[in-house]
C-alpha cells in the first residue's frame, strides 16, 4: 500500500530552485530515508508534504489525501518534527504534551501506550520548562509531541543534524520500535550512514533526486570498481592516487582511501605498482564494495552541473 | 622541534553547582591536527571558548599561543584563528568586504588588507568573485574562503568548530583538504566534528564524557587499546559510558 506518493513536484523561491520536478512513492510502514547535505531542498519537500506550503507545480497525496486540497484533514493523520526546535520553550514538558494532544482532540493518556517508551525517559522532568532541557531531552519531546495524536505518518525533518554519533544510534533505535508499531516513517538526514538504516530511500542534491531505491539496489547501481588503499602518508597517497591513468576519483574515507577506478583501464595490482614506483612501497589495497556515500559521490559528479551548483538553492 | 602551542592543566568550568568541564589537562604540539570529541553536553563548547579566550576558567591554568588563558585573553583572540559552520561569512557582504572586515578587526592596516586580499583572491583563484555576495557562493566556496578569512592574520593555530556539519560529502573531503595543507604549513589545528571518519584524519584525538577526557592518543592507537576496527566504535565504547543526561 502506498502511503505517499507525490508527482512531478516543483517549487521556486524568486529566482532560486529549490525543487526542481521531484517524483516519490513511499510505502506504508517503511523507514523512507531523504539523504542530501543543507540546501539540497529537504525542508522545503518535507513543508509541501505536510501542507505548510504550496508547491509551484506537482501534486502529491498522503494516505490518499491530496497535499492541497485535503490540507484539514491531512494534518490529522501525520505528525511532523521540524528541524528546529519548534515546541513552546516556556511551557513545561507536560504542558506542551497536553497542549499538543488537546489540538489533535485527544489526550496523553488515550495514546499513552504509543508513546510510552519515549515519554517514559522525559517523565522525570516532566515539570520542567522545555527551553530548560537538554539537547537529547529537548528531541525526545519533539517526538512525543509528534507522535501523541497516533498519527499514520511521520515526517522527521534532520532530527539528528549536530547530535553525537552515540546518540545519533539510540535515535535510530527509537524509529525502529515506531515503525515497528505501524507508523510510515519519512525521514531527512545530512548523515550518509543513516542511510543504511532506511527501508528504501532518495538522494537529493540541488533540488532534484539524483537517486532512489533500497540501499543495496543505489549500492548495486555503482559503475565501477573501488579500491579501499591504506599506507603511511595517507595526504600525499591521496595526490598521487589523483594522477594514476583509470583512477576516476579517489577520497578519504576514515582511514583508507577509497579510489573508483575504470576496471577497463586499470585493477588493484597496476595501482599498487604505480604506487610503488613512486615511492609508496608500502601500501595496501583492497577492492571493496561501494557504501551509500561512494554512491552519492558518484551521482553527485555524474550530473552535469558546474561546480558552482554545489549550493543548492542556486537560479 | 616539539612545542606544545597549546598547553593545559586542570582546567574546570562550573556553572552554579554544576561542573561543566572538569580538571582537564593536555597539551597540542605544534602543527598538530588535534580532534576534540566528545557527545553533546560533554562539555566541549565550554572547553573551547575558555581556549579562545571567550571565557575564564573557575580552576586551573594553561596557555594558547603562547599567552595565559586567564589573563591575556585578549592576546589570545588576536592570535589564534575560529571558524564554524555555523557562523564564518558576512552573507550580505561581498567577498572583499568580508576579508577587509575581518582583516579590520584583527587590526591589520589597509595596505596589508589590500595585498592580502590579493594573495587570497588569488590563491582561491576566485578574482572574479570578489565582488559577489558571499551568501551567494556555493558551499565548498564559502568554505575555503571562510577558512582563509580566520587565517587572514596568519595565527599559528586554528579552532575549527564543527566545520563540516550538513555538508555535502565532497565538500566535506575537499575541506579536510585545506586542513591538511595547512598543517603542512605547520599551523596547529583544532577540531571538533561529529562525523568519526573525520577522526580518523586527526593526529590526535581527546574524547569528553561528563567534563573530563576519558580518553586521548592516536587515533590508531585508540583503535588497539579499544579493540576498534575504527573510530566510530571506539567513540561508541567511551562515550557509551557518559553518566550525565546531555
Amino acid at each position: 500500500m502506498t502511503a505517499i506518493e507525490i508527482k512531478h513536484i516543483s517549487k521556486r523561491y524568486g529566482k532560486i530552485r529549490a525543487l526542481d520536478d521531484i517524483s516519490l512513492k513511499v510505502d506504508a510502514g517503511e523507514i523512507f530515508g531523504l539523504i542530501g547535505p543543507d540546501g539540497a531542498g529537504k525542508t522545503t519537500l518535507f513543508r509541501i508534504m505536510t501542507t505548510l506550503m504550496l508547491p509551484d507545480s506537482g501534486s502529491g497525496t498522503v494516505c490518499g489525501l491530496d497535499i492541497v486540497k485535503d490540507y484539514a484533514g491531512l494534518r490529522r493523520i501525520i505528525g511532523y518534527m521540524p528541524g528546529r526546535f519548534s515546541l513552546y520553550q516556556d511551557l513545561s514538558v507536560k504542558e506542551n504534551m497536553d497542549y499538543f494532544a488537546t489540538l489533535f482532540g485527544t489526550t496523553v493518556r488515550e495514546n499513552y501506550g504509543t508513546i510510552k517508551e519515549i515519554y517514559s525517559q522525559i517523565e522525570p522532568f516532566a515539570d520542567r520548562r522545555a527551553g530548560k532541557l537538554s539537547g537529547g531531552m529537548k528531541q525526545k519531546l519533539a517526538l512525543c509531541c509528534a507522535l501523541v495524536h497516533k498519527p499514520s505518518v511521520l515526517f522527521l525533518d534532520e532530527p539528528t543534524t549536530g547530535v553525537d554519533a552515540v546518540s545519533r544510534k539510540d535515535f535510530w533505535n527509537m524509529l525502529f520500535r515506531i515503525k515497528a508499531s505501524g507508523v510510515t516513517i519519512f525521514v531527512s538526514t545530512p548523515y550518509m550512514d543513516e542511510a543504511a538504516r532506511c527501508d528504501r530511500l532518495a538522494l537529493i542534491r540541488d533540488g532534484s533526486i539524483i537517486g532512489t531505491g533500497t540501499p543495496s539496489e543505489i549500492v548495486s547501481g555503482f559503475p565501477f570498481r573501488l579500491l579501499s588503499v591504506r599506507g603511511s602518508r595517507m595526504y600525499r597517497l591521496l595526490k598521487e592516487l589523483r594522477n594514476i591513468p583509470g583512477v576516476i576519483s579517489c577520497f578519504s574515507f576514515g582511514d583508507s582511501h577509497h579510489v573508483t577506478y575504470d576496471p577497463a583501464v586499470t585493477d588493484r595490482v597496476r595501482i599498487l605498482a604505480r604506487l610503488s614506483d613512486a615511492g609508496f612501497g608500502d601500501c595496501t589495497a583492497m577492492d571493496i564494495m561501494p557504501c551509500i556515500e561512494d554512491c552519492f559521490m558518484w551521482l553527485s559528479g555524474r550530473r552535469d552541473v558546474p561546480t558552482a551548483g554545489q549550493d543548492g538553492l542556486r537560479a | 622541534m616539539e612545542e606544545n602551542v597549546i598547553h593545559i592543566r586542570n582546567l574546570t568550568k562550573k556553572f552554579g553547582d554544576f561542573t561543566a568541564v572538569d580538571h582537564i589537562s593536555f597539551d597540542v604540539r605544534r602543527g598538530e591536527i588535534f580532534g576534540f570529541l566528545g557527545a553533546n553536553g560533554a562539555g566541549k563548547t565550554t572547553a573551547m571558548r575558555i581556549l579562545c579566550g571567550l571565557s575564564r576558567p573557575t580552576e586551573g591554568e594553561g596557555t594558547v599561543a603562547g599567552y595565559d588563558i586567564c589573563s591575556e585573553q585578549e592576546k589570545i583572540k588576536r592570535n589564534i584563528g575560529y571558524m564554524s559552520q555555523k557562523f564564518s561569512l558576512y552573507p550580505d557582504l561581498t567577498v572583499r568586504e568580508n576579508i577587509r572586515l575581518f582583516g579590520g578587526i584583527y587590526g591589520l592596516g589597509d595596505r596589508r588588507i589590500r595585498e592580502k586580499t590579493d594573495a587570497m583572491l588569488d590563491m582561491l583563484g576566485m578574482q572574479s568573485e570578489r565582488d559577489q555576495f558571499a551568501g551567494a557562493l556555493p558551499l565548498g566556496w564559502k568554505q575555503k574562503l571562510a577558512f582563509s578569512i580566520a587565517m587572514v592574520h596568519d595565527p599559528g593555530i586554528i579552532f575549527l568548530d564543527e566545520p563540516t556539519g550538513g555538508v555535502d560529502p565532497e565538500t566535506r573531503r575537499r575541506f579536510w583538504e585545506m586542513i591538511y595543507d595547512a598543517a603542512e604549513r605547520g599551523v596547529t589545528v583544532f577540531v571538533t566534528t561529529h562525523y568519526m571518519d573525520e577522526a580518523e584524519y586527526c593526529d590526535r584525538v581527546s574524547v569528553m564524557v561528563d567534563g573530563r577526557i576519558a580518553a586521548l592518543d592516536s587515533p590508531d592507537r585508540l583503535k588497539s587499546e579499544f579493540h576498534a576496527g575504527n573510530m566510530d566504535e571506539v567513540f561508541g565504547i567511551i562515550a557509551g559510558r557518559a553518566g550525565r543526561e546531555e
